[in-house]
């Protein structure tokens, strides 16, 4: 095993937070390793093409291909393709290890910035692990890298913009979207118009999806969820109802759409792997994802020198997700006009980023109504009603729900499940979910073949230690 | 509560849950104070290996004792805890690891353990997994494993079902010596006890530290790695000549490794970081073991405590100078044993004589001043 490399500033996610970052610490003089383990910087929402795709050639790409070319010139190191498996403090600040193409690298840095953006959620209901449902982000990366489109007939639900970014994207790409369900009433959009006409050149892209749709023909139901999904071997039928403001079901004729595909999200959670497994401080904030790291105004985390951006610190949305990294990223090389000035324009971004974060919150009732006999931990096939019982039988924090249900201990370790989990076990308990707590973060951040990460050795080269007393 | 029990257990791990047990089982009011959850700690994360070639020599008789209760763990507990009992393998791949394996396997075999030494060709037959290299092995068939993490919830039902006074998520802050027993604080108020156990695994020292008794406890922070599930790779409990690798396949496809490499924590803080040289090193002797785990992907690792008194065999039996105060506690490889010595002792506490003798803290105190004023 090598040394790890030395940096200034290793930042995690090379989305539009964490690309950003690298590139204007990079352009300022840092020397900056950025390490994501998709192929090509982006992120999620500026994803690139793939595979002989030539991409949608819309504004996200341009965006995307922009920062792209920005890092390139930059003077950052790329780490592309590399899975992040160990991230540990050391007596100088963070030692991180790597996957990639070529197998195992370690790095090391006194800054750590985690930009590591959001994972999707998807509250069950029955139906929902059935082939042929995907979620709303996962449809976004096919459009927009691979111009896949999932299934023929499809019903895109959920909440929050990404419906109409999907849709649009759908009906552009030429299949056909039997509905659009969302789960917030009308009125909740309205409520929020003042804060979406505040960013004129986001509410006119927005309109211009919903426009699109509603060109389409394609029936819109607000105040709606999905009941379940029919079928067998694959999806067949999406059964909607209405839902009330809390977004529990509610008395109303149900609709059956026949499709062959179901498209659904409820809202993002924040990636927050890297700061759990440093045991940074944490707080629960549901408008913005649920636990998300403790910072303070210069992005630093409760331990010195951690830093966390974008989704990664709370979901805030892609403007918000830039404006950081930029400030961050002249802050840590010591510019703090240029990082103060990034800083102002996040104040201005934020009642659009707050009202997109209230859409794509989750729901306590909607999780509360979810049935027994659904699978909620979809790794190990742990069920509400599996959950209620370890409850009952004494597992009163999240933890040790896993040692009775082996809820949280699959391939994901609890990655899509967790925010779901928590909430329900809050609710049966009748507690906080501070008290019932987060899902310890532990190595490694992403599941890793033991083939790759052992590399080539030799026998005598494994550093045995000394034998235990006999 | 005001009521004295006729005995306060202080921790709830594997020790103070088998005393509690089997001490309300005895027939004595029983209060169990632990200031998590039950069997959170070192008795549900560690490796759940139910081994004679991990465990110190002087401690096979005990071992083996215990083996036999966790394969009969539904009958007494009312929960099998996902054991599995099945053939062991120690492994030497080097002329120094077959000189280590020889002399320790005869030492245990001496004690009791039922180890053969067999050939490569021989551990081939009872692992077909193994890799190449096997140049000796070391053969039990008192071996297996259980699901640990089980541990707590089926402790659970057992003590509620004996009546015993569970208090979770309740930590003791000090205990006072009072007229007719002792006097547990507790945020939540003091509990009070005719009779005394301290099995606090790695905070037994801390506890002990408040009846004036300096019992120094090591704290080994004991590096656990865990696959993804894949199809069945090996059968048996395989470890390696030093000690330094344990690994089983379970049921469900998921393969532990351990085998005790240290990460970073303490007492305060636990297990806080795995050190990834560590993990790689303990995983590519898992892989050289078992080639067929490099198909597996990692899916999680952690870090256990363990408690280790200086001379590492245990600390069970009464407190010198504090009557009826008794302490049950770092027993190395503590979860295949740990039953065992916590029912001698509950049968101390009972009045009965224990089948085996405890492991009297006497030695490992200083001449005088470690002693309490009685």
């Amino acid at each position: 095993m090598t040394a790890p490399l030395p940096f200034d500033i290793i930042v995690l996610g090379a989305g539009p937070a964490g690309a950003t970052c690298a590139a204007t610490a990079a352009e300022a003089g840092r020397r900056v390793a950025v390490v994501d383990e998709q192929p090509q910087a982006g992120g999620q929402v500026w994803r690139a093409p793939m595979g002989g795709f030539p991409g949608k050639g819309d504004a996200d790409q341009a965006s995307g291909d922009a920062l792209r070319q920005r890092l390139v010139t930059s003077s950052a190191t790329r780490l592309l393709g590399h899975r992040v498996w160990s991230v540990v403090r050391t007596e100088t600040g963070y030692r991180v290890d790597t996957l990639g193409p070529d197998g195992p690298t370690a790095l090391e840095a006194p800054s750590l910035v985690v930009a590591t953006g959001a994972h999707e959620r998807v509250v069950p209901f029955p139906g929902w692990t059935m082939p042929g449902v995907i979620g709303l982000a996962a449809a976004t990366v096919l459009l927009k890298s691979h111009g896949v489109v999932p299934g023929r007939r499809l019903v895109v639900a959920g909440c929050g913009p990404l419906l109409a970014v999907v849709a649009a994207g759908l009906v552009k790409a030429g299949a056909e979207v039997a509905a659009v369900v969302d789960i917030a009433p009308r009125s909740a959009w309205l409520a929020r118009l003042p804060a979406i006409l505040g960013q004129p050149r986001l509410a006119a892209r927005g309109l211009s999806w919903a426009l699109a749709v509603a060109k389409a023909g394609v029936p819109m139901l607000s105040g709606h969820g999905v009941r379940r999904v029919e079928g067998g071997a694959a999806v067949a039928r999406v059964v909607v109802g209405p839902v009330d403001a809390e977004g529990a079901p509610a008395d109303g004729p149900e609709r059956v759409f026949e499709a062959d595909g179901l498209i659904v999200g409820h809202g993002l959670t924040t990636a927050s792997e890297v700061t759990r497994l440093l045991r940074a401080e944490h707080r629960f904030d549901r408008l913005r994802g649920g636990w998300i790291p403790v910072i303070d105004g210069a992005f630093q985390t409760s331990l010195a020198g951690l830093y966390a951006i974008g989704d990664g610190a709370g979901i805030r949305g892609q403007a918000m997700a830039s404006l950081s990294g930029e400030a961050l990223g002249w802050h840590l090389a010591g510019r703090r006009a240029e990082a103060e000035a990034a800083r102002g324009r996040m104040a201005a971004a934020t009642p659009f980023s707050d009202a997109m974060a209230g859409l794509m919150a989750e729901r306590p009732a909607q999780v509360r109504a979810i049935a027994p006999d659904t699978v909620v931990c979809r790794c190990e096939d742990v069920t509400r009603a599996e959950i209620d019982a370890a409850v009952a039988a004494g597992a009163t924090q999240i933890d040790q729900l896993k040692h009775f249900t082996r809820c949280g201990m699959g391939p994901c370790q609890g990655r899509s499940c967790a925010d779901t989990v928590q909430e329900l076990m809050a609710a049966r308990l009748g507690t906080t979910r501070e008290a019932v707590g987060q899902w310890t973060g532990r190595p490694p951040l992403r599941p890793v073949p033991l083939g790759e990460v052992i590399g080539a050795f030799s026998y005598d080269d494994i550093p045995i230690p000394t034998p235990a007393p006999l | 509560m005001s009521a004295r029990q006729d005995l306060v257990v202080v921790g709830g791990g594997i020790h103070g849950c088998t005393v509690a047990l089997m001490a309300a089982r005895g027939g004595l009011s029983v209060a169990l104070i632990e200031r998590g959850a039950l069997c959170r700690e070192a008795s549900g994360v560690n490796a759940g290996t139910l081994t004679m070639q991990m465990t110190r020599v002087a401690l096979i008789p005990y071992a083996l004792r215990a083996h036999a209760m966790w394969a009969d763990a539904r009958s007494w507990l009312g929960h099998d805890v996902g054991v599995v009992v099945c053939d062991g393998l120690s492994l030497a791949f080097t002329e120094r690891e077959e000189e280590l394996l020889s002399y320790r396997a005869g030492k245990r075999r001496e004690a009791g353990a039922p180890i053969d030494l067999i050939g490569a060709n021989a551990a081939r037959e009872v692992e077909p997994g193994l890799g190449e290299g096997v140049r000796l092995a070391g053969h039990c068939k008192v071996d297996g494993y259980a699901n640990a993490y089980l541990t707590g919830l089926a402790f659970h039902r057992a003590l509620t079902d004996a009546g015993v006074t569970l208090m979770e998520h309740r930590a003791a802050t000090g205990i006072d010596r009072e007229e007719g027993g002792f006097a547990v604080q507790t945020a939540q108020g003091v509990v009070r006890g005719t009779r005394l156990v301290i099995a606090g695994g790695v905070w037994i020292e801390p506890m002990m530290a408040w009846l004036g008794v300096s019992l120094p406890i090591k704290v080994l922070i004991n590096q656990l790695a865990v696959t993804e599930r894949q199809r069945p790779v090996m059968r048996t409990v395989i470890g390696i000549a030093s000690g330094l690798l344990s690994l089983k396949q379970y049921p469900h496809g998921t393969t532990v490794i351990g085998g005790g490499w240290q990460g970073v924590g303490d007492r305060e803080r636990g297990g806080v970081a795995l050190m990834p040289e560590r993990l790689i090193g303990n995983v590519r002797l898992a892989c050289h073991a078992i080639p067929a785990l490099k198909e597996a992907r990692l899916a999680r690792a952690w870090a256990g405590l363990e408690a280790e008194t200086a001379d590492a065999l245990p600390a069970v039996g009464p407190i010198p100078g504090i009557p009826d105060a008794y302490v049950c506690g770092s027993v190395h490889s503590g979860y295949t044993s740990g039953p065992y010595l916590a029912r001698l002792l509950a049968d101390l506490i009972l009045e009965r004589e224990p089948a085996l003798p405890l492991f009297p803290i006497d030695r490992l105190l200083p001449p005088q001043a470690g002693r309490a004023a009685s």
